[in-house]
């Protein structure tokens, strides 16, 4: 790999120059960054960061390679960057069969490295996420600013941006055909959704049905569900086409477990309204209070929007997680009308297992 | 759920003196939860025989006893104090056994007293390995495969399950001699026959073969809700095989998934729940296959830890503190994040660096000990540094080490190596086994030409830092390209080097030019360190707590602006034998005191076990090297208005004269005093000037000189070479024989490094004296009396304050001396003198215008905080504003050494000059005797009540020994002796049993002692003198048997006293606050 002076630009006006690894290409998006010192492999391949540019605040990046387990899509990388301290060349692990810098660029997706990523997460927690984008110091000619400047404005916003189309699936299909014949069925909305949901669910002896985000509820229900799931997915809920009528169709006729995004248009389906957080949740060490029994989970999470707590609250809905943190909604609850909704990421992959029991808590309580 | 407010006294037991695998970092636990405990409006009460502790300040706990940490004495203090609980959690491994044994004595039940933070059984779960087994099956936690064999065929069937390589160590054999690998079952059948009888209970544990896997520990932390919390991860860098103490270890994790990570987090906290630690910190260490992946435990410990310590240091996450508000009925979800101020304490933290530690050795302290690395801790100290990336962290943690490296120095082939082996191939041979330095090596093999895939299957160490080290090496060869032309040096290539970790010493070293001339060039060029924090969060929270470190990374967190005039304080360093933990008290001391008078005190240091890196005890902490690269740049950064190089021992003091020559406002005593003080010929005049003596000494600078010169000042001489190969510094030697045998020991001689020679004291008291001065006014601060003779280091020797035998004139004496000579060198704060008496005359050995080893002894044992005192002096004030009243203490206060012999196989316990005790003990008796008699107890000697005392002892001893032997057969001792010292005694009228030596036929006296026949043992020989044969087998056997032991005539003598007195007198205990 040859190395390659790039360039990282940020909507208001900062720039950091490293060195390129992964594709030699010019990527823009809304940067962001996550706090997790493992799982750089779950967080590229998970759909919500589709058009996100990620720093990773742990410095030392590509350690372990890339191996064919932990991936948490169909293997396309819907991520737009990733910006690192510093990228390891030679992986040293014994699953590991490619390096990161290969992987991200068979997806055309760039990463710098050698900048100062603890800088930039200061500019992104005092100033809020924004736009940013990654290109080759050559692209530039002779003045990186102005470029980068120009580069910029062709980037999105992620506020009002609908990504949920881009990254969901086209067509209805089955995540595990050779389930045992009369296994409970589960019907998963796809906004994005990240692997280690549908295989919760396959471990827990469910066949397990992918349907489009817009995938019409008479449909679903044609399957015979015994769970519907609302997946987790990028971008702005409010945004999101076709999703909310399907979900208030399936509401109380087959219980819902609902995560992050599915959270979120859950959240937009019972009235309550969702807003952007200033520079998100992105980390595997949030505090989470479960308020039913007073514990505490350590949850990965990874969104920049949350569901309105006092908009829930008014229409008598109970808040059953809240982030220790700051305070936002992290779940909600309701056995009549059957749902079961987080905003952290129970199915981990990355970051520590303590949502695992939520699975089991939703079975238990919710399917009979 | 809140606090308990059913209990409001508690107990908090430290963990003794500093030992090989107990150190500082205890004092950094008991401290920090000393001081929890009383924010939360709790009465504590403290016990610590460690009088160099913080904790055992008495400004820290309520009620501070320094008493020895056994059951008798412990209990005297819970009857007189009446805690409702005990907190035992914070000590170490000594406090945890301490509360078992209080538990099984029925102390705590006949007294109700509470263990809180562990319970009983969970304690036994965690230790006892058939207990723990049973835990790991509860939780499904594989471990590695072993079990108990009694013959061959049992051993075969052991075999089958386990596999090869596996493992035999025979049953019950000290030390844990003649453990070995077998990779064949052919060699395994000879192994076990060899290993059964090899056993004394004819009995060998097969293991399962984890040596070369990975290492790694994570620090849990749970609360009485079950919340649990990864607090770190720690990697070690050498592979299973090495105790964690001795490996260098990296945090966080380098070469896990995220899968393979929460595997081990999952298993670690239902190892927790099934052991049951209600509350509190525990370490769980694993071992990964790296081939496979499959992750087996090796152990727990339910306490904080050495691991903990660093772990909180690495992260910002004061465990200890947390754990004792959890063991008080508080979660975690309770508890604010220290740092951060306003996020909970229940989280993980999130680290934007890497940490790297490395241990510090002694090896050359102890000349005939094997300096392989094993499952038994031998490291006495330790650096950590942190860095943006591996390599600049491990570049920064080689140069804290002290040990005159600035990076990856290049080994020269003048290192000795397997005689008969080419330098090449004694490199693998250095690489194939686990030692000190062994990054070095791997550096070494790399410019060698050996490939990183040879030095991966000589050292199992994981390719991935193998990488790292490689890239260093390789990066070498560009600097030396700009040899001869550094004033061509861009900047963007200066910056590659600097964010790698070099050091300007280390570029200077490859481009063959100066440190000044890197540091010149790399400031015009404006490459600059920036100050990042320790934060707990990777920056996602705003952080208000200044714990910095350096990196060549962009730029700084914080401005170093304020509005206070700043102070600087310059730490310790890693423990080392003659430098810990009392250094880090007047640190942390001097620190508080700066607070207390609205200065912004700044502590620089590099040490992760003490107290003084806690990021609460200084207005700000700099995590960072003590060189003098690192220390000018936070000059440079906070300009201060002083620097203190006087409090953290001789690592500060020896960079005085270097922070001199770039103009830094040292306060306090000047560099210039400093140097008259260490530079013998300026302290010679100056002696010659006050008329004070100094022993006679001469200075060779030629090897055909040196016996005439020491003939000529007449035997015994003290030794002191500037140069040795492999070990072995000063000795004292008795004849024109022995002194030629020494030369010819690899000594070397030449102008470059010069033999000092002294005539040796014979028979000479020494006096420890330490001395407080503003400049015009000196505060005599101790004057401890040394129990042994002359010729035994001071930090080895047992000592008194006060004085046991000297006459009120030689105090008076001692006194004058020490203020004139505080006075000529315009001493601003500390002086320490080391003094000998010698048939009436006074002799100066030693003058160190520091603060000294004994400081924290004195001031606690004259309940005087002279640390502070002088500090204050240093800042402007006078000796007259602190009204010292001597509240004349009618006790008598023995301080006691502690020594590390039993790790170190091989070694000699015979007492010299050079020092090799870790630690110190403090006993406070009446009398002189119930004071050594307790501190003899508080450092581990078991005192014998009666039974056979065996003597031994050398010719100029005899005399004195017959009083000793007379008071020994009137407390019931039987007395054995060797031939000739029992004819001696039996000339004298004792009556006395002859027993073989060694060498002359069975059974000899060493029978004896491995049959438990003798219960004390006087031996006394040449000091300093190891030698082989006899005597030292002797002295070996007595030291793992355990056996209560003294090797010089005075000490014996006081020994004996001691024991006589303890019979005599009931046990008793006396608090610090009560003078």
């Amino acid at each position: 790999m040859n190395r390659w002076e790039s360039v990282i630009y940020l909507e208001n006006g900062h720039s950091f120059e490293g060195w390129g690894f992964g594709s030699p290409s010019a990527r823009g998006g809304e940067l962001v960054f996550n706090t997790g010192m493992t799982g750089y492999q779950e967080i590229i391949t998970d759909p919500s960061y589709a058009r996100q540019i990620v720093v990773m605040t742990y410095p030392e990046i590509g350690n372990t390679g890339i191996n064919e387990e932990d991936v948490e899509s169909d293997g396309r990388l819907y991520l737009s960057g990733v910006v690192a301290r510093r990228y390891c060349k030679v992986p040293s692990n014994w699953r590991s069969t490619s390096t990161l810098s290969d992987y991200l660029a068979k997806s055309s997706v760039p990463g710098i490295e050698g900048v100062d990523t603890r800088r930039i997460t200061q500019i992104l927690r005092d100033e809020g996420a924004q736009r940013a984008i990654i290109f080759p110091k050559a692209d530039a000619k002779s003045d990186v600013q102005a470029y980068g400047k120009k580069m910029v404005q062709t980037v999105p916003s992620m506020d009002g941006l609908e990504l949920v189309s881009e990254v969901s699936c086209r067509t209805e299909w089955c995540f595990n055909e050779n389930a045992k014949a009369g296994s409970p069925i589960a019907v998963v909305y796809d906004y994005g959704v990240k692997y280690n949901i549908l295989r919760n669910f396959e471990k827990r002896g469910f066949k397990v049905w992918v349907v489009p985000h817009n995938f019409p509820y008479q449909d679903a229900l044609a399957l015979k569900p015994s769970a519907v799931v609302l997946s987790n997915g990028p971008g702005d809920p409010a945004r999101v086409e076709g999703a909310v009528e399907q979900i208030q169709g399936v509401l109380g006729k087959k219980p819902i477990m609902a995560i992050c995004m599915g959270h979120q248009l859950l959240g937009r389906a019972l009235g309550a309204n969702t807003y952007k957080l200033k520079f998100g949740h992105h980390g595997i060490n949030h505090p989470v209070r479960d308020n039913l029994t007073g514990n505490i989970l350590i949850t990965s999470q990874n969104h920049g929007f949350v569901v309105d707590e006092k908009e829930l609250l008014s229409r008598g809905y109970a808040i059953s997680h809240v982030n220790l943190n700051d305070g936002t909604v992290e779940g909600m609850v309701s056995e009549k009308e059957g749902f079961y909704s987080v905003q952290f990421h129970p199915e981990s992959a990355p970051g520590p297992n303590d949502g695992d029991a939520l699975f089991d808590n939703f079975m238990r309580g919710f399917l009979r | 759920m809140p606090k308990r407010t059913d209990i409001k006294k508690i107990m908090l037991i430290g963990s003794g003196p500093i030992v090989i695998g107990q150190a500082c970092e205890f004092d950094y636990s008991g401290s920090q939860a000393c001081k929890a405990l009383k924010e939360e409006g709790y009465e504590v009460i403290l016990v610590n025989s460690n009088p160099a502790t913080i904790m055992t300040d008495p400004e820290l706990a309520d009620r501070t006893y320094i008493e020895p940490l056994e059951v008798a004495y412990v209990e005297d203090i819970i009857r007189k104090e009446r805690p409702d609980a005990i907190l035992p959690t914070v000590g170490g491994q000594t406090a945890l056994n301490l509360a078992r044994d209080l538990h099984n004595a029925g102390i705590l039940e006949k007294y109700k007293v509470e263990l809180i933070g562990a319970k009983i059984d969970a304690i036994e779960k965690a230790e006892k390995r058939d207990l723990f087994m049973k835990v790991l099956d509860e939780c499904k936690v594989e471990y590695p495969k072993c079990g108990y064999a009694r013959n061959i065929s049992e051993a075969q069937e052991i075999a089958d399950r386990v596999g090869f390589p596996c493992v035999i160590r025979p049953s019950f054999t000290l030390g844990g001699t003649g453990a070995s690998i077998a990779f064949n079952r052919e060699s395994f059948l000879g192994e076990v026959t060899k290993g059964l009888e090899a056993s004394p209970v004819h009995e060998v544990l097969i293991d399962e073969s984890v040596l070369g896997w990975k290492e790694y520990e994570l620090e849990v932390i749970r609360d009485s809700k079950d919340n649990c919390v990864i607090v770190c991860t720690i990697e070690n860098i050498d592979p299973m095989g090495v105790h964690t103490g001795d490996s260098v270890t990296v945090a966080p994790a380098q070469t896990l998934t995220d899968k393979e990570y929460q595997y081990m987090r999952d298993a670690s906290i239902r190892i927790l729940r099934a052991v049951g630690v209600d509350t509190g910190g525990s370490n769980v260490q694993f071992g990964v296959n790296p081939q496979t992946g499959r992750v087996v435990a090796i152990e727990m410990n339910p306490r904080v830890s050495r691991s903990s310590a660093l772990a909180s240091k690495a992260t910002g996450f004061p465990i200890a503190k947390i754990a004792t508000k959890l063991a008080v009925g508080y979660t975690l979800d309770e508890l604010p994040n220290d740092i951060t101020k306003k996020t909970p304490s229940c989280f993980e933290p999130a680290i934007d660096y890497v940490v790297t530690k490395i241990p510090r050795f002694a090896f050359d302290k102890f000349p005939r000990s094997d300096n392989r690395l094993s499952p038994s801790m031998k490291s006495v100290g330790e650096v950590m540094a942190i860095g943006r990336t591996f390599q600049e962290s491990l570049q920064k943690a080689l140069r804290s080490l002290e040990t005159k490296l600035w990076g990856l120095n290049p080994l020269s082939e003048r290192r000795r190596l397997r005689s008969g082996t080419s330098w090449i191939d004694g490199i693998r041979n250095y690489l194939s086994e686990p030692k000190p330095d062994r990054l070095l090596w791997v550096a070494q093999a790399y410019r060698e030409g050996i490939s990183l895939e040879e030095v991966h299957r000589l050292t199992s160490v994981d390719p991935w830092f193998l990488r790292e080290v490689l890239e260093l090496v390789q990066e070498e060869k560009k600097i030396e390209a700009v040899a001869g032309n550094v004033a061509a040096i861009e900047a963007p290539q200066m910056r590659d080097w600097k964010r790698m970790g070099f050091s300007d010493a280390a570029i200077a070293h490859f481009s063959r030019s100066s440190e000044d001339q890197i540091r010149s060039k790399r400031i015009q060029l404006g490459v600059l360190p920036a100050y990042k924090m320790v934060d707990t969060c990777a920056a996602e929270f705003q952080s208000a707590t200044p714990y910095m470190y350096s990196t060549y990374d962009g730029e700084s967190d914080l401005s170093p602006e304020s509005d206070r005039k700043k102070v600087m304080i310059l730490g310790g360093g890693p423990n080392r034998i003659g430098q810990g933990i009392e250094f880090d008290y007047c640190c942390v001391r001097a620190s508080m005191a700066l607070r207390e008078d609205g200065f912004e005190s700044i502590m620089v240091n590099c040490n992760p076990e003490t107290v003084s890196t806690d990021y609460d005890v200084s207005n700000k902490l700099y995590f960072e090297p003590l060189f003098l690269e690192d220390i000018l740049n936070i000059i440079e950064r906070e300009k201060p208005w002083g620097i203190v190089v006087h409090f953290g021992g001789q690592t500060p003091l020896n960079l005085s004269r270097a922070l001199h020559r770039y103009k830094v406002p040292i306060i306090g005593t000047s560099a210039d005093a400093i140097q008259v003080a260490e530079d013998r010929d300026k302290f010679r005049a100056l002696c010659h000037r006050l008329k004070l003596m100094q022993p006679e000494s001469v200075t060779v600078s030629e090897r055909e000189d040196a016996l005439a010169a020491a003939e000529q000042l007449g035997f015994p001489v003290l030794v002191r070479p500037s140069f040795v190969l492999g070990g072995g510094g000063m000795a004292i030697l008795y004849s024109s024989r022995e002194f030629e045998r020494w030369m010819n020991r690899s000594v070397e001689i030449s102008p470059d490094s010069p033999l000092l020679i002294d005539r040796f004291l014979n028979r000479a008291v020494e006096v420890d004296v330490d001395a407080v001065s503003d400049g015009k006014t000196v505060e005599i601060v101790g004057v401890l009396e040394q129990i042994e003779e002359a010729g035994v280091h001071s930090g080895d020797s047992n000592s008194s304050l006060p004085s046991f035998t000297l006459s009120q004139a030689t105090l008076d004496e001692l006194e004058r001396q020490t203020k004139l000579i505080t006075l000529e060198l315009n001493v601003i704060g500390f002086i320490n003198i080391q003094y000998a008496i010698e048939d009436g005359n006074i002799y100066i050995l030693e003058v160190n215008p520091r603060a000294s080893r004994t400081v924290p002894f004195s001031s606690k044992a004259r309940g005087i905080p002279f640390s502070k005192i002088a500090m204050k002096v240093m800042t402007g004030k006078m000796l007259s504003d602190f009204p010292i009243i001597d509240k004349k203490s009618k006790l008598f206060y023995v301080k006691g050494p502690v020594y590390p012999f039993k790790r170190f196989p091989g070694s000699d316990i015979i007492l010299g000059p050079e020092m090799r005790s870790t630690g110190e003990v403090m006993g406070i008796g009446k009398t002189f005797p119930e004071a050594f008699g307790k501190s003899l107890i508080a450092a581990g000697v078991k005192l014998p009540k009666g039974g056979s005392a065996f003597l031994s002892v050398k010719n100029a001893d005899k005399k004195e020994l017959v009083p000793i032997a007379q008071e020994l057969i009137g407390l019931g001792f039987r007395l054995t002796a060797t031939r000739g010292t029992a004819d001696f005694l039996s000339q004298n009228g004792l009556r006395i049993e002859t027993v073989n030596k060694v060498n002359e036929g069975r059974p000899h006296i060493v029978d004896h002692i491995k049959n438990g026949e003798v219960q004390l043992v006087i031996n006394t020989s040449a000091l300093g003198v190891s030698e082989v044969g006899a005597a030292y087998e002797l002295r070996r056997a007595t030291l793992m048997r355990n056996l209560c032991y003294f090797t010089t005539i005075a000490a014996a003598r006081a020994g004996v006293g001691a024991i006589g007195e303890l019979m005599r007198v009931p046990v008793e205990t006396h608090c610090l606050q009560e003078r």
